[in-house]
């Protein structure tokens, strides 16, 4: 079975197409990223995967099942997580709770046991500790454990984000351009964790991404994309020599001077 | 001041985080039980509002303080939990029947109004629940045959297993028991997974949507609970009043009811409680001041200015309420000389848009 | 049956006017800041305050009454954004609804505070109080007429001022995009205090209508919370869509009066906009928008 795949996907905001018979496919335990210049439809296709928004055409299929037309909430449930190009934490809840609501599809209580604070929560809660005490360990929040989101700096929140869908123990891993805003010191550290992501915790990891260094270092193959229709796809290097993608970042005068 | 170190994970969890809190809250415990013997019949009557209208705070705090949604419009909730508690006692159903079936018919209420409320966002749904209690309102108002319309239900005083509670201790005692329960279980709800959930859908809800939490089943049951708390509210407030009418469960109630969440502190707990007590104190407080102004201003409109004035303060020099003014006062304690000014400044965040640009 | 109907329509256009100023007068603010007024009603009552004392203590004609009050009431409505509304500009928007609110209730009990106005109801003397007007079979109410007339007046005024003066051109620039204005040499901020004093005149405009039905007292402000209903329907931050709301709540309340059972019409607009809600929330002219991830 294939592990992602999409097909033929397409959206149009009233006369706008901003993705336009676009189709991938995602092999399990491979990093997929995908570029292209800006409105090319990058975090688009995040978004419909997402289901945030329902695709005109095309259907999504992870691990042989349609997501086409499910509740919104399903997504995480069935093990695909993301992080978000604009930070969408909760502002008011410290990072632990941040984390902790990262494991949402994770609970087992009813809403009565909860009431009441049965052992069964209370060998619950300290399960869903344990899960993402092993996250803080990883992404070294243990300083911000108990901060409140709000106030904290951007490069941490950033780190918060991929602390949330990891927590979710998640099948695939959305990355909606991981290093913006990142210096290169935190760009690196986030190379190495996409790295043990893929290897130490064995989570697939589709990603998007504008920063070429990160782009050639971690990811198996790379999708561009430009104006919401695919140009190239293939290894890092194919894709970054690919004349189509030269033309689409630097114009045409570009493609003929590299000739 | 104190550090916390933490070595399990129990110690995150438990209610209270260590002894000193443990001593204070039981302190308080042993104070409140000791009540009835500290003081006169005026302020028990005074202490029984406060508990009821914390009750109902609870309630409201938990749907616009932790779940982020608005609600002009909760005493309905409170209208339907009196008139189930006047109606059945009526029918000679025993209170420990009746209680929870005010809780329930509540909460259907409130599920019903939780249902449009989950498209609905910010004003939408202020004007929602706003016309929402005018409808309800005004069925009461016109269900004669099964409410009295305009002349009212009368109420008896509660019997609970055979036992009269018809003095204020008794009364009180019922009270306090009953807004500890609500307290405790609003806790345990809030480090809980459906806690957490609530909290997510305030701070942001496609965020929450895209983590597996299901927005529809957790705002609905928001309403649900917190319609079930008013309810109670109601079903005491009933008894407490002895007479009910239309007209007690107005918008400007519902009005009221907010600004306990709002003077009392979004998002707490605490603040529910402080915010149920300004509201049942600052009457009296007008009462007495009324003594001291010329006759003019003190006519029947000097409590509509001082709560208006009184809410505006708050709202800009203390957004976070009582409980955020207590909390300054203690870290300043705690603190001692290293204070800081700016400790609990809010991050200036500038107009953010809900429309898209 | 059919001149009923039209003397019917005619009352339901007639107090439709004035919940269409109201909701005017509110949208108005909703677009420019995206605050909502729940205290739009309570100025329109402090407005018709003014143009009672101008009119009986002070014994103006009727013109000029409105003229005082509607100046007077810009300079509160003003006053009142510069005060209590920039403070809190950025806060949620619920928590700026509640200051709204407190607003109400201050001007409520500072006008019971006044001496000479206090908790009394007085009547505010018009040109148009009396009389009837005939047209073949059918008769209105001249005071009726009056008010339709008066609030197409001020729509067309109004329309004029935003199409093709500058500062209605600059307040419709700041209500679509404040950065924007603000790059064009726009004083955002001046525009917005003055957009409330505007409202506030709308407001006090309506109020002066609607004395002749209600009369004038502190809680006649009450009313103006049937103009959410108005501004619902219409579609929230629609300057057409409050009038047409407006008059669509008028109607349906003095269809639903006479053809319904007693206390329907007192929550016909409630149900109008609960249904108007469910079925489609960004009402007859309103844009639904989307939160960009």
């Amino acid at each position: 079975m294939s592990f992602f795949k999409v097909e033929k996907l397409g959206i149009r905001f009233g006369g706008v197409v901003a993705v336009d018979d676009v189709s991938f496919e995602v092999k399990r335990g491979e990093v997929y990223t995908i570029i292209g210049p800006n409105g090319a439809g990058k975090t688009t296709i995040f978004n419909l995967i997402g289901l945030i928004y329902p695709a005109s055409a095309g259907r999504i299929v992870f691990e042989d099942k349609d997501l086409t037309g499910l509740a919104q909430h399903r997504v995480a449930e069935l093990g695909i997580a993301r992080t978000f190009q604009n930070i969408e934490l909760f502002e008011h809840a410290t990072v632990l709770q941040n984390l902790l609501i990262g494991r949402h599809r994770h609970r087992r209580t009813s809403l009565w046991e909860e009431l009441l604070f049965t052992g069964s929560v209370r060998r619950a809660e300290i399960a869903q500790r344990e899960a993402v005490e092993k996250v803080i360990d990883l992404l070294d929040l243990a300083h911000y454990r108990d901060s409140m989101v709000a106030g904290l700096p951007y490069g941490v929140r950033k780190v918060i984000e991929l602390g949330r869908a990891l927590a979710s123990e998640p099948k695939l891993l959305l990355l909606d351009e991981p290093s913006s805003g990142l210096n290169p010191e935190e760009t690196d550290e986030m190379a190495f964790w996409i790295e043990d992501i893929k290897k130490g915790l064995g989570i697939t990891v589709l990603m998007v991404e504008h920063d070429m260094n990160l782009v050639s270092r971690v990811s198996d193959r790379v999708l561009a994309l430009s104006e919401g229709r695919v140009i190239a796809e293939g290894t890092p290097a194919e894709v970054q020599s690919h004349p189509a993608v030269i033309e689409a970042y630097l114009g045409g005068a570009a493609v003929s001077a590299a000739a | 001041m104190r550090f916390l170190f933490k070595t399990d994970y129990d110690q995150d969890i438990r209610l209270f985080k260590h002894s000193g809190q443990v001593f204070w809250y039981s302190l308080l415990v042993a104070v409140l039980l000791a009540v009835p013997y500290l003081l006169d019949e005026y302020l028990m009557s005074q202490m029984h509002f406060v508990l009821i209208y914390s009750i109902v705070g609870l309630g409201l705090m938990l749907l616009v303080g932790f779940t982020g949604q608005i609600s002009l419009g909760h005493a309905a909730f409170l209208a339907v939990g009196a008139y189930t508690e006047a109606l059945m006692q009526a029918r000679g159903i025993p209170f420990f029947i009746s209680l929870p079936s005010a809780a329930l018919f509540a909460a259907a209420l409130g599920l019903i109004v939780g249902l449009p409320a989950l498209r609905l966002k910010g004003i939408y749904l202020a004007i929602a629940t706003l016309a929402f209690n005018v409808i309800v309102e005004e069925v009461i108002t016109r269900w004669e045959s099964l409410t009295g319309g305009n002349s009212g239900r009368h109420l008896k005083a509660i019997e609970l297993f055979g036992i009269k509670l018809d003095t204020d201790a008794s009364f009180y005692y019922l009270c306090l028991g009953l807004t500890i329960v609500s307290i405790v279980a609003l806790m345990n709800l809030l480090r809980s997974p459906t806690g957490r959930a609530f909290v997510a859908i305030r701070d942001s809800e496609i965020s929450a949507s895209c983590m597996g939490v299901n927005l529809a089943t957790y705002k609905t049951l928001s309403f649900a609970i917190s319609a079930a708390l008013t309810g109670i509210g109601g079903a005491l407030y009933a008894h407490k009043v002895t007479f009910i009418s239309p007209e007690q469960f107005t918008l400007l109630q519902s009005i009221e009811l907010v600004t306990i969440v709002i003077l009392g502190g979004v998002g707490s707990i605490h603040g529910a409680v402080l915010g149920a007590a300004f509201l049942i104190v600052l009457p009296q407080l007008i009462a007495v001041a009324k003594d001291y102004l010329p006759s003019n201003v003190a006519g029947s409109g000097l409590q509509a200015v001082v709560f208006g004035l009184v809410l505006i303060s708050f709202i800009v020099f203390e957004p976070l309420g009582l409980y955020g003014r207590w909390l300054k006062v203690r870290t300043w304690f705690e603190l001692f000389p290293f204070y800081r000014k700016g400790m609990f400044r809010r991050q200036k965040s500038y107009m953010k848009s809900e429309r898209l640009r | 049956m059919l001149n009923q109907l039209l003397q019917l329509t005619v009352a339901g256009v007639a107090q439709g006017c004035v919940y269409a100023l109201v909701a005017l007068g509110f949208v108005l603010i909703y677009k420019a800041t995206e605050t909502v007024n729940f205290a739009q009603g309570d100025m329109m009552m402090l407005g018709a305050f003014f143009a009672l004392t101008a009119s009986v203590a002070m014994g103006w004609p009727y013109w000029a009454t409105i003229l005082f009050a509607i100046a007077v009431m810009a300079v509160v409505g003003m006053v009142l954004e510069r005060v209590v509304l920039r403070p809190v500009l950025g806060q949620p928007a619920f928590t700026v609804v509640m200051i709204t609110i407190g607003v109400g209730y201050v001007l409520r009990g500072v006008v019971t505070m006044v001496p000479g106005w206090g908790s009394d109801t007085f009547t505010l003397p018009t040109p148009f109080s009396e009389g009837v007007l005939k047209l073949g079979p059918i008769i209105f109410a001249v005071q009726q007429v009056a008010v339709i007339a008066m609030t197409s007046a001020l729509c067309l005024v109004l329309y004029l001022f935003f199409r093709y003066s500058k500062l209605g051109v600059a307040m419709q620039a700041t209500s679509q995009n404040q950065l924007a204005a603000a790059y064009m040499g726009i004083p955002v901020r001046r525009v917005n205090m003055l957009v409330w004093g505007l409202s506030a005149s709308v407001a006090t405009f309506a109020g002066i209508l609607l004395a002749p039905v209600t009369f004038v007292h502190s809680n006649m402000g009450f009313i103006g919370l049937k103009a959410f209903p108005a501004a619902v329907v219409g579609g929230f931050g629609s300057v057409p869509g409050a009038i047409v709301g407006g008059l669509i709540i008028g109607l349906v309340e003095a269809l639903a009066g006479f053809y319904l059972p007693e206390g329907f019409k007192d929550v016909a607009a409630y149900v109008v906009v609960l249904i108007v809600l469910l079925i489609k929330p960004s009402g007859i002219f309103g844009e639904t928008a989307r939160k960009k991830v």
